[in-house]
């Protein structure tokens, strides 16, 4: 039987204000624990919320950027259940005049490879390209699948405060430092079809989100969560099946992992003729699986009702057309530019767009006359091969190798000063030691060697030395060739013009 | 009109006798029976009501205005440990 699997995720965004969402408190995070409290945010009678502008205001934008319904016309609603990481016994949050209303995002990914932007682990065994710009690359057998997700809402609420339980034998130690942090929940329609389709919604939205500079997107520290609706259906089949809610992923990799593990444990339901539950799973990252997950509470009845405390808001429509106007370029925008004035291909563009400050990084070369699809290329394998083995990130990148040192290394390669080979050492050497691939070429003599003369003689003494290689060659095997020019490139420490090497070699033996 | 008192008491975590809770249960009757009543007028033309005063847009500035009253929070906890309040034992949401 074949099955069809549904998602849809929820994303939590932390929004980059300086204050709460309705009190004066800091949203700094790492700070004592409830050094950032006050008689708002700890939920004491008569204190009363207020709303924070600005996040307001970051709310709107990312709503315009996803293609949002913006009514102008919102209200604010408690989210009744009682939990220590809540201080009020309620959340504020929005229920039926959300912010932002239905809207869209378009994905776009590779079948079996979605595009990996922050350089993990995984991103140079993905992506190696090889780094001459001639040589074609192993990706680009497969199309792009672009797609549009549609976005049910994106409303403001109040995150709650962090409970820890660790170590602690019967108590959980509450902080609230983070009750009251402004967070944007991002919720999409059931359109994701695959985990690779939810990868690279993930993705997608990071990008944005970032471009929009309203959120850190940093999961290691809670400013992006995502949770993952997760049903299958017969194939061909209209209506949905009964789905598990995944929570605790704390990347994206674990997020499309999570979702792999749930269509094969609800597939497997299913042929063997057994019911999907509906009920919420946890994601245990070092046992690859997702379990039940315990909880004696009775079913959520969250009782909404209006925000006594707080006063309706309506937008206008100029100051919505203000912020769409103040919009930066997003990255579909930017992808767009890159392969218009770069003639790069979709996917290159989409993979340095994706990360802001490796795209910001590529136009800083190109700006210093590098060649686009040789810095796209070089970036892409020895510069993010480079970041990953190092354990640094992109954002350390320009203090090892800034991108001045890349335009100069392509400029070393485009006019023969060194091959690509020897370039691939010099990158190395350069990132390693700080010093330029000028000044590294020039210390270290690694010029091409063009010197007729020089390789001439070399060449006399490769023939010399294999004799049976050359009788091969002139019996007509081509690969003898190869061998003798790799001999020579040998003879030469690889500094050999290749290209000069070829010559010399064929012209001398016929 | 149905309901069950239990439930609506369990969801506020309230602890109600039996006495109590036949009390109640005929205070919320008559509530909802007046909210039945209200039901019938025609409210076609009426946009509904969110708030009671006839304000909207109140704000503030994204300012930092940090108001210290951890300690004196922290004395009247039921408990702490550190600058941690110290509640009993949950099983994680
Ligand atoms: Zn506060």
């Amino acid at each position: 039987m074949n099955y069809e699997p549904v998602i849809g995720l929820e994303v939590h965004v932390q929004l980059l204000t300086q204050s709460k969402l309705f009190c004066g408190c800091s949203t700094k995070f790492g700070e004592e624990p409830n050094k950032n409290t006050c008689p708002v945010c700890l939920g004491w009678p008569g204190s009363l919320p207020v709303l924070n502008e600005e996040a307001l205001k970051l709310a709107l934008k990312v709503g315009l950027a996803l293609n949002c319904e913006i009514s102008g016309r919102l209200k604010f609603d408690r989210k009744n259940y009682f939990y220590p990481d809540l201080p009020k016994a309620y959340q504020i949050s929005q229920y039926d005049n959300p912010v932002n209303g239905k809207g869209w995002l378009e994905i776009e990914y590779k079948p079996n490879k979605a595009v990996i932007l922050s350089p993990d682990a995984e991103a140079s065994k993905m992506e190696n390209p090889e780094a001459q710009g001639d040589s074609q690359k192993v990706q680009d057998d497969k199309k792009m699948i672009t797609k549009k997700i549609g976005i049910t809402r994106a409303h403001l609420e109040e995150d709650a405060g962090k409970l820890l339980h660790e170590g602690i034998a019967a108590a959980s130690l509450v902080d609230y430092n983070r009750a009251g942090t402004p967070l944007l929940e991002i919720v999409s329609e059931p359109d994701l079809r695959s985990p690779e389709e939810a990868y690279a919604y993930l993705t997608s939205l990071k990008a944005i989100l970032q471009y929009l500079e309203v959120s850190d997107c940093n999961m290691e520290e809670g400013s992006l969560r995502c949770d993952a609706n997760v049903s299958i259906r017969k194939a061909g089949e209209s209506k949905f099946g009964t789905k598990a809610e995944i929570k605790n992923m704390n990347s994206f990799k674990a997020v499309q992992k999570a979702i792999q593990y749930e269509i094969k444990r609800q597939t497997d339901l299913l042929e063997s003729h057994e019911r999907v539950i509906q009920e919420t799973r946890l994601w245990n990252e070092t046992k690859g699986q997702t379990f039940t997950m315990r909880s004696k509470e009775e079913a959520h009845d969250y009782r909404y009702f209006p925000e006594p405390d707080l006063v309706p808001f309506s937008i206008s429509k100029e100051t919505v057309e203000g912020i769409r106007k103040d919009l930066p370029e997003l990255p579909v925008q930017r992808v767009d530019r890159f392969i218009k004035n770069y003639s790069l291909s979709d996917y290159d563009a989409l993979v340095l767009v994706q990360d802001k400050q490796l795209a910001n990084y590529f136009e800083t070369a190109v700006a210093e006359k590098a060649n686009p699809k040789l810095a796209s290329n070089w970036i892409q394998s020895e510069l993010l091969a480079l970041v990953n083995s190092n354990k640094h990130t992109v954002e350390t990148l320009p203090k090892f190798f800034p991108a001045t040192y890349l335009a100069e290394l392509l400029g070393l390669i485009e006019n023969q000063t060194i091959s690509g080979k020897i370039a691939k050492d010099v990158v190395a050497i350069s990132y390693e030691s700080g010093k330029s691939p000028g000044t590294v070429v020039k210390e270290k003599s690694l010029e091409q060697v063009t010197d007729t003369k020089l390789l001439e003689s070399a060449a006399d003494k490769i023939i010399a030395a294999h004799p049976k290689s050359v009788a091969d060659f002139k019996a007509g095997k081509r690969q003898a060739l190869g061998f003798l020019v790799g001999q020579l490139m040998k003879e030469t420490q690889g500094k050999a013009n290749p290209k000069l090497a070829n010559e010399i070699l064929v012209r001398k033996l016929s | 009109m149905s309901f069950e008192i239990e439930k609506i008491a369990g969801l506020a975590r309230l602890h109600l006798k039996p006495e109590e809770a036949a009390k109640l249960k005929n205070d919320l009757e008559a509530i909802l029976g007046y909210v039945k009543k209200l039901e019938t007028l025609d409210t076609q033309n009426v946009s509904p009501t969110s708030h009671v005063l006839e304000i909207e847009n109140v704000f503030r500035p994204d300012q930092v205005n940090p108001s210290q009253v951890r300690d004196e929070v922290l004395k009247h906890a039921p408990g702490r440990e550190g600058n941690f309040f110290k509640v009993p034992k949950v099983v994680d949401k």
